[in-house]
């Protein structure tokens, strides 16, 4: 099975250390664990839910626990992995300020993902008076999985109401980095983050 | 999927007596046990599947001019089954203590002449993990590509990772516990005493009788078999029906009986447990019951059971449980993969949304047997086979 990954996961797995210990939280089909295995020379595990995406991670031969992350991450002591991954995952949560609080808990660093609203487009839509339906947020209102919507600018805040230091930022457009006003120019968010 | 076909046990006897967790030891023993598929030049494709409480050492296959004697896991074993015996080569053994040929209550103890009834040794998860890897031994494997099982098999898998580290690869537990609770052990002990309590036990020698504890047996698989269903696979299958029904299918008038069959659930119990009786040895029961109660690897460890898997370092596990399985729930599969994700174990960990309670690691759900179809199939590309 190709562990092909998308440029966007690229990205971040750029900003792994070698031979990091590796919490995938919703690592989809794990092409990313395997990916971060094979050239990083990276070990862990993958959290995921879903049935589908649960056998493709075993067809790898990636370490998956079938778990609800709105469970919490009890199974998980302190600081137990160098690096915990949260991508494009916390817009599904109900939980979402538990998950980043618990997500500071388990890692030394974390690392996440999520589409920015307030991307140009996404603004220009709105203020046409409908919401947007664009590549990185593809739903109608009405049958959108992400129940949070936040933007880069969110973000920032909700890091700092939480005690986490954000060692980096950036967003993700087409692929490629965006340093440059990021929360009008990306839609993408990606922030890399520790406890303080 | 092809069946593995007429398959035929073999015994092998040992000399060597079996020192047992109670300090006592099985003087000299015979294993029987069954094999499919070929073990391969390096020795290297041998997987254990280790049985549960009402199982034996037949696993897969029909036994010639019987057809309807499948093995108790013959959805997963044969050849193209997600456990390929065109890949592997696969052993299931019946563990010292049951009543299914290996040595066990019905059997003479030599010191007496008689049939061991209830002085057959108190035996363990560990005392069969112990006598599996002598069998092992005596076949030429020195090390096991995997081991399987579920339920109190699943225990035996756990336990082998344990016990014998450097002998097994892969170990497949499968809606297991790391220890019976409370309530798991007050069912085993329900089921003991209507057992103990039938006056045909005659205190466990009640072959030289010439009769056998039927009726306490019938009550003790009835309360276990409660416990392997699910409500509500249950209501789907029985619901309130009665069991007599007009023509049209219709339920019948209630008989006013306190003693007669009224409804459906109570005559498969009652059929389930007479068939039982009928085949079963009343001081396996026990045995077996009291070898679940027993087991608890975290005991050593102050209770810890982290710092007991830590003997089970460089393994790779992979954990199944079923959602609706109340036996040994979800959250006692996740106390496992808790202890071995603190000592950095590789696992895996399915929870299979299914609604068949305990008997649904019996089943052939195609998410559950996918996914033990793609670890098997990654071990065999690990080992070349």
């Amino acid at each position: 099975m190709s562990n092909h990954i998308t440029p966007e996961q690229a990205l971040i797995a750029s900003l792994v250390p070698a031979g990091s210990r590796v919490l995938d939280l919703g690592c989809g089909n794990g092409a990313l664990l395997a990916h971060l295995q094979h050239t990083r020379n990276c070990s862990g595990y993958g959290v995921e839910i879903d049935d589908a995406n649960l056998l493709a991670c075993a067809r790898r031969g990636v370490n998956v626990l079938q778990l609800n992350l709105e469970d919490g991450l009890a199974l998980f002591e302190d600081r137990s992995f160098d690096v915990v991954l949260q991508l494009q995952t916390l817009q599904h949560l109900r939980n979402t300020e538990t998950m980043l609080r618990e997500t500071a808990r388990v890692g030394r660093t974390g690392i996440l993902s999520f589409p920015n609203f307030a991307h140009w487009p996404n603004r220009l839509s709105v203020l046409r008076g409908r919401m947007p339906v664009t590549r990185a947020l593809p739903y109608q209102w009405y049958d959108t999985p992400n129940i949070r919507v936040g933007t880069f600018a969110d973000f920032e805040l909700l890091a700092q109401r939480n005690g986490l230091r954000i060692l980096d930022s950036f967003g993700v457009q087409t692929g490629a980095a965006v340093r440059r006003w990021p929360n009008l120019m990306a839609s993408v968010a990606v922030f890399r983050f520790e406890r303080d | 999927m092809a069946s593995i076909g007429h398959v035929t046990p073999q015994t092998l006897h040992f000399d060597t007596p079996l020192p047992l967790t109670s300090g006592l030891a099985l003087p000299a023993y015979d294993l029987v046990f069954e094999t499919y598929g070929t073990l391969n030049t390096a020795r290297s494709n041998a997987v254990l599947v280790c049985h549960a409480l009402n199982a034996s050492h037949h696993v897969a296959g029909t036994y010639a001019e019987q057809p309807k004697s499948e093995g108790w896991w013959d959805n997963l074993v044969g050849p193209g089954k997600p456990l390929d015996t065109n890949r592997f080569f696969v052993i299931g053994v019946n563990n010292p203590g049951s009543c299914f040929g290996s040595t066990g209550p019905t059997h003479t103890n030599p010191a007496t002449a008689q049939p061991w009834g209830a002085d057959f040794p108190v035996v363990t998860v560990e005392d069969w993990v112990d006598a599996q890897a002598r069998l092992l031994d005596a076949l030429g494997i020195q090390r096991l590509a995997a081991v399987l099982g579920g339920s109190l098999g699943g225990m035996q898998a756990l336990s082998w990772t344990l016990r014998h580290p450097a002998r097994v690869g892969d170990c497949i537990a499968v809606a297991t516990a790391p220890n019976l609770s409370a309530q798991n052990i007050a069912f085993n002990e329900v089921a003991r005493r209507a057992i103990i309590t039938d006056p045909d036990f005659h205190g466990g020698h009640f072959y030289a009788h010439g009769v056998l504890p039927k009726r306490g047996l019938r009550v003790a698989r009835m309360v276990g078999h409660i416990t392997y269903l699910s409500d509500d696979s249950m209501a789907a299958k029985f619901g309130r029906s009665l069991r007599k029904a007009d023509a049209d299918g219709r339920a019948a008038e209630l008989g006013y009986s306190t003693q007669d069959i009224e409804f459906q659930i109570e005559s498969y119990l009652r059929h389930q447990s007479d068939k039982f009786s009928d085949y079963f040895d009343a001081n396996t029961y026990l045995l077996i019951t009291r070898a679940l109660d027993y087991f608890d690897p975290a005991s050593r460890f102050g209770g810890d059971l982290s710092a007991a898997f830590a003997a089970a370092q460089g393994k790779r596990f992979l954990l199944i449980s079923f959602t609706t399985d109340w036996r040994f729930s979800p959250a006692r599969s996740r106390e496992i993969v808790k202890a071995l994700v603190d000592n950095r174990i590789d696992v895996s960990y399915a929870e299979i949304d299914a609604p068949h309670g305990h008997d649904a690691f019996l089943l052939d759900d195609p998410r559950y047997h996918g996914v033990l179809r793609a670890t098997f199939e990654r071990i065999a590309a690990e080992l070349a086979v």
